[in-house]
C-alpha cells in the first residue's frame, strides 16, 4: 500500500507514492538520485545521512519520509550555492577535512548548522558538537581544523557575526 | 527499505488519534528517534503507526502560577534553545542540550522520551527531579500520575494500552533552590552510565537527590536529602548514600556502584557550589 505526499526538496516541490516504511534517506537517493546524503548504520548513530528538515539537521535514516508530508527538506545538493557552504567546503579541501569522502556530507552539513548558531567556538566545543558524526579515516584532527578554519574565515569575510570563540 | 511494512495515519485530532490507537497493533509515533531505529533493526514491532506531530493539543505550551505545561510533543531543541517558558530555574534548558545529538534533538519530544522509559533517558531522571507530573488520556478517561510513579522497570511504565501522554507538567520550583547535575557517560551523546541530579534550597532547608541510569524507575534518595539538608555532609553523606543504594536493592556491580556514588557527591557538590 502506497500514500501519496508531497513536500519540498531543496526548493523544489516533490510529489510521491511511496511505502510508509521508506526512509527519507532511501527516497532522496532511490527516488529523487540525490545522492549527497550517504546511508551508513541506518539507525542514527553514524550521522553521514544528515539532511535539513525545516531548516534544522536531522537523521534522514531515521526519519519517516510519509511522516514528513508538507515538511521543506534541503540536502547538500541543495546548499551547493550557498556562500557559508561554499567556505566549509573549501576549507574541508585544504584542511585535510576528508579522506575517503563518506563522511563528508554529513560532516559538512552539520557543520554548516553548528557554524551559523555558535559561530567561532573552542576545539573542545567544535568535537563535543560533531561527536554525532563519525569518521573511519581522518582520525577527526583534519576535520576539527577545516570546522575552526571555516568559522574564522566566515567572521573575516563577514558571513558570520564575529564574536569571541565560545567554549 | 529496512523496516517491515506497516500501515500510517497522522490524524489532526487528539480523539482520532486515541481511537486508533486503541486498535490491536497500533503503536504512537513520535519524533521517532527512538522507534524508527527499532523499526529499522525490526526489533518492534508495530503493524500500524500513528503519527502525533500534527495534533495541536500535543504541541501546546500552558502556565499557570503554580506550574508549566508542555505539550507531550514538545522537541527536546525548544528546550535546547530556550523556545519555551522555564520552571526549573534553568536545569531543563541545561538537561535539554546535553543528550544525544543535536540532529536527534531536532526531532526527538520529551512526551517520546518518557514514553520509552530508557532507564538511562536524561529527561526521566529530570522530571522525577522536579516531581512533574505526566498528563495521560485514552480514549475513555483522562488521569494525571506523579512522575514518580510513572516508572514501574526498564522499559516499563504505568501507561495501559490505549494511553497517551499528552502533557508534562512542570511546578514552578523555587527561586531560592538550586540545582545540580552530574552524569557519566563513555562518549558524548551516549546515553549515561549514572546520571544525578540535586535541588538544594537553603533558606528553605529542603533538598532532592535523585538517581537517574540506575537499571529502573530512578531512584529517590530521599532520606539522604534530608540528613544533607540538615546539613550532613563527608563521610554520613556518603554513608547515607551507600544505604539508600543498597536498600533500592538494584544488585548494582561493585564498579557501577562507585559510579553512582560518585555521581551523586558531585552532584550535590554541583549545587552548593562546593
Amino acid at each position: 500500500m502506497t500514500t501519496r505526499i508531497s513536500l519540498t526538496v531543496n526548493s523544489v516541490k516533490v510529489e510521491a507514492d511511496i511505502e510508509p516504511r521508506l526512509h527519507l534517506g532511501d527516497f532522496l537517493r532511490d527516488h529523487l538520485s540525490l545522492t549527497a546524503a550517504h546511508l551508513g548504520c541506518e539507525h542514527g548513530v553514524c550521522g553521514a545521512c544528515t539532511v535539513l528538515i525545516d531548516g534544522q539537521p536531522a537523521r534522514s535514516c531515521i526519519a519517516l519520509t510519509v511522516s514528513l508530508d508538507g515538511a521543506e527538506i534541503t540536502t547538500l545538493e541543495g546548499l551547493a550555492d550557498d556562500p557559508l557552504m561554499e567556505v566549509i567546503k573549501q576549507c574541508f579541501h585544504e584542511s585535510h577535512g576528508l579522506q575517503c569522502g563518506f563522511c563528508t556530507p554529513g560532516m559538512l552539513v552539520t557543520a554548516w548548522d553548528l557554524l551559523r548558531r555558535q559561530g567561532r567556538m573552542d576545539q573542545h566545543a567544535v568535537r563535543e558538537a560533531m561527536s554525532g558524526n563519525l569518521c573511519r579515516c581522518t582520525g577527526y584532527q583534519g576535520i576539527v581544523r577545516s570546522i575552526m578554519a571555516a568559522a574564522e574565515q566566515a567572521e573575516t569575510t563577514g558571513l558570520l557575526e564575529p564574536g569571541t570563540p565560545r567554549p | 527499505m529496512k523496516p517491515a511494512p506497516f500501515e500510517f495515519s497522522r490524524p489532526e485530532a487528539l480523539d482520532e488519534a486515541l481511537a486508533q490507537l486503541a486498535e490491536p497493533g497500533a503503536q504512537a509515533l513520535g519524533g521517532g528517534q527512538s522507534l524508527v531505529p527499532l523499526l529499522n533493526l525490526r526489533l518492534a514491532p508495530a503493524s500500524r503507526l500513528i503519527a502525533l506531530s500534527h495534533i495541536n493539543d500535543l504541541n501546546q505550551i500552558s502556565e499557570t502560577d503554580e506550574a508549566v505545561l508542555y505539550g507531550a510533543g514538545s522537541r527536546h531543541v525548544a528546550f535546547e534553545d530556550g523556545l519555551v517558558p522555564d520552571a526549573s530555574n534553568g536545569l531543563m534548558r541545561h538537561v535539554g542540550g546535553r543528550f544525544a545529538f543535536r540532529a536527534i534533538r531536532t526531532r526527538g519530544t520529551i512526551g517520546g522520551a518518557l514514553a520509552l522509559a530508557d532507564p538511562a533517558a536524561d529527561w526521566l531522571v529530570t522530571v522525577v527531579t522536579l516531581q512533574g507530573k505526566l498528563h495521560v488520556t485514552s480514549a475513555g478517561s483522562n488521569r494525571v500520575i506523579e512522575a514518580e510513579d510513572f516508572v514501574l522497570g526498564p522499559y516499563f511504565t504505568a501507561l495501559e494500552d490505549g494511553e497517551l501522554i499528552t502533557a508534562v507538567e512542570i511546578p514552578r520550583r523555587p527561586i531560592s533552590e538550586r540545582w545540580g547535575y552530574a552524569k557519566f557517560t563513555t562518549k558524548v551523546g551516549e546515553y549515561a552510565l549514572s546520571m544525578a541530579l540535586a535541588l538544594f534550597d537553603d533558606a528553605a532547608g529542603t533538598a532532592r537527590l535523585v538517581l537517574g541510569a540506575a537499571d529502573g524507575a530512578p531512584i529517590v534518595l530521599s532520606e539522604t536529602a534530608a540528613a544533607w539538608a540538615a546539613g550532613e555532609s563527608g563521610e554520613g553523606l556518603r554513608a547515607s548514600i551507600l544505604t539508600e543504594l543498597d536498600a533500592a536493592e538494584r544488585e548494582f556491580p561493585p564498579a557501577r556502584r562507585h559510579m553512582h556514588l560518585t555521581n551523586i557527591l558531585r552532584a550535590t557538590m554541583d549545587a552548593t557550589g562546593s
